[in-house]
């Protein structure tokens, strides 16, 4: 005991020492040491010994003994602070100790919050980072949702922003040897366009610089939500936004209950692990209790409500796993059918272009390319190959036709299918005609998707005798016919023909070369969606791994209130909605209904926005503009970088500064969680400490620190941010990750980056489904399905009750055999926005393909006067407006007197859009398309009730769900009429 | 003598900007003092990549061409210039900034045109070759770094190794007929600059109609057989790198031994001859 007082005593007399040295060697420390003047108190919790330090000017003494000060911090024991007060401390020894009232703080937020990181500093004061350049140029590292880069900066300015090139000491690549040849890739990172016009969007003139108030919002008296949207904004100070939105989020939770604040974000957001969608909002939001938006699977929709229920995979939404492919595929494959696939577009996700150089490769090995596509698109264009371009929402019709030439030619694995299937008799006697008298072949298929028969039935014959990939949407799951009317419906079509084909014997799989590169998927380092810092333990995938690699606080939400993403509007105006979720934990865990609002919960009434904008990502996106118009939402509070789409419909504007502005961490298009180990998708596997490049623009700042400001004022700083900065957040990722067994912290910090040594061929993955193929225990290296899946033993077959692919889908008997949109068995159900909705078909007789964009991700990068305006294939300039460009047949055109670059009015019942007419013929006559995503919203008269020039296609796709029992958008197949438009004409 | 070349691959090409955004990010509000004034955000194209789209639905193909300047050996802006415009020995052609200050007519004497007008600065401006950054050792400019698919390529070689590279890569400039010896090559080029003719035979037997595989199919101008295929697992033909303004015959060989022939006169753009049933 004497020993223990001994050490207290003489730790609190270094720690003086420390403080006065380090601000001694470290200028940023003697600053940091002048922001605050005030005394704390560090004690047992007894009172029998003690220090208090004196912040004064800049300057810190301290005396002995039990003294007056505003901050205390007391311990229980010696033992517990000897444990704690130590330069290598263990997290968890502090959480604990914590959590169990062994050490205690009191004071103001602002100052132990201050405290707390101000000790912090005392070990990583001074931390170099970059490397220079010479010329006074320092090259940092950063991370983007299309890639990592280094990040060249003069004078606190970015200069340049480029792909990283691997130096010497760089782990070496793998090498495939397929058809005798051997298969490299280049030792540097690819990027995405949308990566390379960062440097023009953190300089943007969009750019929030300064918190904003709507002029005409009093919250003491007259709001005016009516204007939302329309009114002008006043610049404001920190403190007075801060203390508005603090005030509002009091209010509302005093005056209505639990769940009257709604928090909303847009699917992506800036990359790293801690500035994640994921990360610190949920830690936040979670910390003061909010009704959370529950997220469709907006790129996935088919695969998660339609193909889980014949194969599982209900941890990856339904997409299926991919490992090895890349090497089975060179090695073994005769000929790829994309199908809605356009990887060299959408780069996967997150992939920037890592699986270019792979295409290229099986190009140059003269393998065959099939594209199944309304649009003839990118990859297409580049491969080469037969396009067939069927009806948006007509695919699974062309599916059955193809089945039905297998069965009738004999062309399908029958050993396969009676080994790992089941129901296959029910679903053939569906094909040939058994139970509605019409055998589904091509001819049948003809009417419904255009396509010729002679076409489908060269395909079918191709692919029944050729060992074949099966490219279905762009890596796992996703494409644009998985957001059809009947997007369920073809992504079970996917999992029904691989069946019949022996999914998993060589050269028989899915994908297209995105996914499933030799990386080590053993190597841990988790993505965003393990919820860095959100302490999110039902939310994201953090009780996988994380939370035991990386102790914190956990968050849990006391309100359990939700929103269904699609019907936000409703909920908002109509005041009720009802919602399936989204839960990858099961395959059943979609079948749970919810309804808003929720048992003894308040209505929304404060919806606190952050980033990416709903008006071009969403549907029938007028909804969403007219929304903010009532008054029903009492506050709009709106956290975003840049002046664009709803963010001009808040009341109070919070500007959040870019990643390049920050501190954050992050692996190269590591998502983990649903979309795990996609990574894979990277020829290298690189890491990287995301440099605070640059310091925030104007007032901006990290989402992080709005966040923390906010919670100082709301009395749960100590909870948010555990004392930590955003760079000992970083930090302790790093710690919790593989890394710390090849490098260190220290030259990880300079660096900034590191490339994932490669295993040895021996010791690369099995390929996906060879296991299944053969009958084995499955042998990839993932967790799910969970032990409780399992019929059998763990890792015995798939998810689904058989254990095998089910033709007829156990889970839709037990839950609903009767649906007619979803029957146990895939059957043709005619789009319900198509030619067969035959009044709406003779107003509307264009179908409007809509997939995710190419040249953003998703809004980032669109507008904000980013350099990607000035792509020819992304927007016109016309009259001085960057217009957003629709596709259309010159057929259609001509009809319409449609000229090339003329402005068009793309609509429906809807609404209506103002884009340039692209004339191609890239899509047949009676298909229109152009990109979902536009960031810019941009109304030629009243919002909401008018046309909007900026682009958002959205704004005609339909709010019907894409089947009754979903949260599934079916934003891919509607219909519209496109006629000149010139600018002179009155406002629709 | 080595100097810089730029070998562009139209085939690799697809599109993805990455080359001309790689640009914006190394010029636009970056001065490199001696080289260049920055690059107006918006406007300007300092590489272009041009589309063009051959033949019609469905058999259809589509090519990307960047262009930039093309560092001419015997620049006609170099002529015109009176000494704002420079040709250094490693080849890379160069604006003075100070020099061509309201030198607007420079502009008009690029036949590619490839010198952009800045009016905010009254200069002409055009693509340095990232010039400042290959004088401090970097290996090839911002555009062929960031190009994805190696369509961009730069090459430091003599005009013998061009020669060599030429004649093995079935390399080409664009409008030779110029005369200006560009030193930007380009490698299938005739993805945009020629035409095909397409089309898709069938066959019907006890009422179903399929693709007709394996079928001969020859081109003709007037009596001269010019090339032959055979119809693939789609029933699909193609004849690519074929000159405009001719007149072509496909003759389809009938399954009797007889041919079906159909004439093309004049032939303008790429086209797609449709199903032919045989």
């Amino acid at each position: 005991m004497a020993f223990a007082k001994i050490q207290f005593s003489a730790t609190l007399l270094a720690l003086e020492k420390m403080l006065r040295i380090t601000a001694m060697r470290y200028p940023e420390f003697a600053e940091r040491l002048r922001q605050k003047d005030f005394a704390a108190q560090i004690k047992l919790r007894d009172n029998s010994q003690g220090r208090c330090f004196h912040f004064n000017e800049g300057k810190v003494s301290s005396q002995a003994g039990v003294h007056p000060a505003q901050v205390v911090m007391a311990f229980q024991s010696p033992q517990v602070a000897a444990r704690i007060l130590r330069p290598s401390r263990s997290q968890l020894d502090f959480l604990h100790a914590v959590k169990n009232f062994q050490i205690e703080v009191q004071g103001p937020d602002e100052l132990t919050v201050w405290l707390a990181e101000t000790l912090g500093m005392l070990l990583t004061s001074g931390a170099k980072y970059g490397t220079s350049l010479g010329d006074g140029v320092m090259r940092f590292t950063s991370n983007t949702n299309g890639g990592p880069v280094f990040v060249d900066v003069k004078d606190d300015k970015i200069i340049r922003i480029t792909p990283i090139e691997f130096d010497e000491e760089d782990a070496q690549p793998w090498t495939i040897k397929a058809r005798g040849r051997s298969f490299t890739p280049p030792r540097k990172t690819t990027i995405s366009s949308h990566t390379l016009a960062w440097k023009s969007m953190v300089y943007s003139k969009d750019r929030l610089l300064y918190p904003m108030k709507r002029v005409d919002f009093n919250p003491d008296g007259e709001r005016n939500p009516q204007n939302r949207g329309i009114s002008g904004y006043e610049r404001i100070s920190w403190d007075e936004a801060l203390d508005l939105v603090a005030g509002e989020i009091q209010r509302v939770k005093r005056e209505y209950g639990p769940g009257a604040i709604l928090n909303g974000s847009g699917s992506h957001h800036t990359w790293g692990a801690l500035g994640y969608w994921l990360s610190a909002r949920i830690r936040f939001f979670n910390t003061i209790g909010a009704t959370m938006v529950a997220h469709n699977p907006d790129s996935w929709e088919g695969w998660y409500w339609g193909a889980a229920h014949h194969w599982g995979y209900s941890s990856h939404n339904g997409g299926g796993e991919t490992y090895s492919t890349v090497e089975d595929c060179l090695k073994n494959a005769e000929m790829i059918v994309f199908w809605s696939s356009d990887p060299e577009a959408t780069s996967g996700v997150y992939g920037a272009h890592e699986g270019t150089i792979r295409r290229q490769w099986l190009k140059e090995l003269g393998i065959p390319f099939v594209h199944i596509d309304p649009y003839y698109n990118h990859t297409a264009a580049w491969l080469g190959g037969k396009w067939l371009a069927p009806r948006p929402g007509a695919d699974s019709a062309m599916v059955l036709a193809i089945a039905c030439v297998w069965i009738i030619e004999n062309l399908y694995d029958k050993d396969y299918v009676a080994k790992r299937t089941e129901g296959f008799d029910k679903w053939r006697d569906y094909i040939l005609g058994k139970e509605d008298g019409i055998v589904k072949t091509p001819e049948w298929q003809e009417a419904e998707t255009g396509v010729p028969a002679k076409d489908v039935r060269a395909l079918a014959r191709q692919w029944g005798t050729k060992k074949t990939y099966l490219a279905a949407g762009g890596m796992s799951g996703f494409g644009a016919a998985c957001r059809t009317a009947t997007g369920t419906d073809w992504a079970r079509g996917m999992v029904c023909l691989m069946a019949m084909q022996g999914l998993g014997k060589p050269g028989v799989n899915i994908g297209c070369l995105q996914q499933g590169a030799p990386v080590d998927t053993r190597f841990f380092f988790p993505g965003y969606s393990e919820g860095g810092m959100s302490g999110d333990l039902a939310g994201t995938a953090m009780a996988m791994n994380l939370f035991q690699k990386m102790p914190q606080l956990p968050t849990i939400n006391t309100v359990q209130q939700v929103v269904p993403r699609l019907k936000i509007p409703e909920a908002i105006v109509d005041g009720h909605c009802e919602g399936y979720p989204t839960d990858p934990r099961t395959i059943e865990g979609q079948f749970f209904k919810f309804k808003y609002p929720a048992p003894g919960h308040s209505q929304v009434k404060l919806y606190y926005k952050y980033g990416g904008s709903h008006f071009g990502t969403m549907t029938n996106t007028n909804r969403y503009v007219n929304m903010y118009r009532t008054d029903k939402l009492e506050c709009v509070v709106n956290q975003s970088i840049w002046f664009e789409g709803e963010a001009k419909f808040a009341d109070v504007i919070l500007p959040a500064c870019t990643s390049f502005e920050r501190w954050d961490i992050g692996e190269f298009a590591n998502c983990g969680g649903y979309v795990q180990h996609s990574f894979t998708q990277c020829n290298h596997r690189v890491a990287v400490l995301q440099h605070k490049c640059i310091e925030p623009l104007g007032e901006s700042k990290s989402d992080f620190q709005i966040f923390l400001d906010l919670s100082k004022r709301l009395g749960v700083a100590a909870s948010f941010s555990e004392g930590s900065t955003e760079l000992d957040w970083c930090r302790r990722y790093f710690e919790a990750t593989d890394l710390t067994t090849l490098t260190t912290w220290k030259k990880f910090l300079k660096k900034g980056y590191f490339v994932v040594p490669v295993p040895s061929e021996e010791l690369r993955d099995p390929v996906s489904y060879q296991w299944f193929a053969e009958g084995r225990l499955k042998d990839t290296p993932e967790l799910t399905p969970l032990p409780g899946s399992y019929s059998g033993a763990f890792r015995s077959g798939l998810q689904t009750q058989s254990g095998k692919i089910e033709f007829e889908s156990s889970s839709l008997k037990r839950f609903d055999a009767e649906d007619p949109e979803r029957s146990p068995i895939l059957k043709y159900v005619p789009a319900w926005e198509g030619p067969h909705a035959n009044e709406l078909y003779a107003r509307f007789p264009l179908h409007l393909v809509s997939p995710h964009p190419r040249f953003t991700f998703h809004t980032q990068s669109d507008g904000k006067d980013s350099t990607t305006n000035d792509i020819k294939d992304h927007r016109v300039l016309i009259d001085g407006f960057y217009y957003w460009i629709v596709r259309v047949n010159r057929r259609d055109a001509a009809v319409r007197g449609i000229a090339d670059h003329g402005l068009v009015r793309v609509f429906n019942d809807r609404g209506a859009v103002i884009c340039a007419a692209q004339l191609t013929e890239r899509v047949p006559p009676g298909i229109v398309h152009s990109y979902e995503s536009s960031a810019v919203y941009d109304p030629v008269g009243a919002p909401g009730k008018s046309a909007d020039r900026g682009g958002c296609i959205n704004i005609l796709t339909p709010s019907r769900m894409m089947i009754g029992k979903s949260h599934a958008l079916a934003a891919c197949s509607c219909l519209v009429e496109v006629e000149k438009w010139n600018s002179g004409k009155t406002p629709v | 003598m080595k100097t810089w070349r730029m070998i562009v691959d139209v085939a690799a090409c697809e599109d993805c900007n990455n080359c001309c955004l790689a640009c914006k990010d190394e010029h636009v509000d970056n001065e490199w003092p001696g080289y260049s004034r920055p690059q107006p955000r918006h406007g300007q194209r300092w590489i272009d990549v041009q589309r063009t789209e051959r033949g019609q639905f469905p058999l259809i193909d589509v090519a990307y061409r960047p262009v930039m300047c093309m560092q001419c050996a015997d620049a006609p802006c170099v002529k015109a210039s009176e000494g704002a415009i420079k040709r250094r020995p490693d080849g890379i052609v160069l604006i003075d900034p100070v020099k061509a200050k309201g030198k607007q007519g420079l502009v008009k004497s690029c036949p590619y045109h490839q010198i952009w007008w800045n009016e905010a600065e009254q200069i002409p401006q055009k693509c340095t070759l990232c010039a400042h950054l290959l004088d401090q050792g970097w290996k090839q400019p911002r555009c062929a770094q960031a190009c994805p698919t190696g369509a961009l390529r730069i090459e430091h070689l003599d005009d013998d190794e061009m020669k060599l590279r030429v004649e093995t890569d079935h390399l080409e400039c664009l409008h030779p007929e110029y005369k200006t010896v560009p030193h930007v090559y380009y490698r299938n080029m005739y993805r945009y600059t020629s035409c095909f003719i397409a089309g898709s035979v069938s066959v019907t037997r006890d009422g179903n109609t399929d693709c007709a595989v394996g079928v001969g199919v020859r081109l003709l101008t007037g009596e001269k057989p010019i090339a032959s295929a055979v119809t693939d697992a789609f029933g699909d033909f193609k004849f690519d790198r074929l000159a405009s303004g001719n007149n072509y015959a496909v003759e389809i060989a009938m399954p009797g031994g007889n041919c079906k022939t159909l004439s093309i006169a004049n032939l303008k753009e790429s086209k797609n001859i449709g199903i032919v049933e045989i």
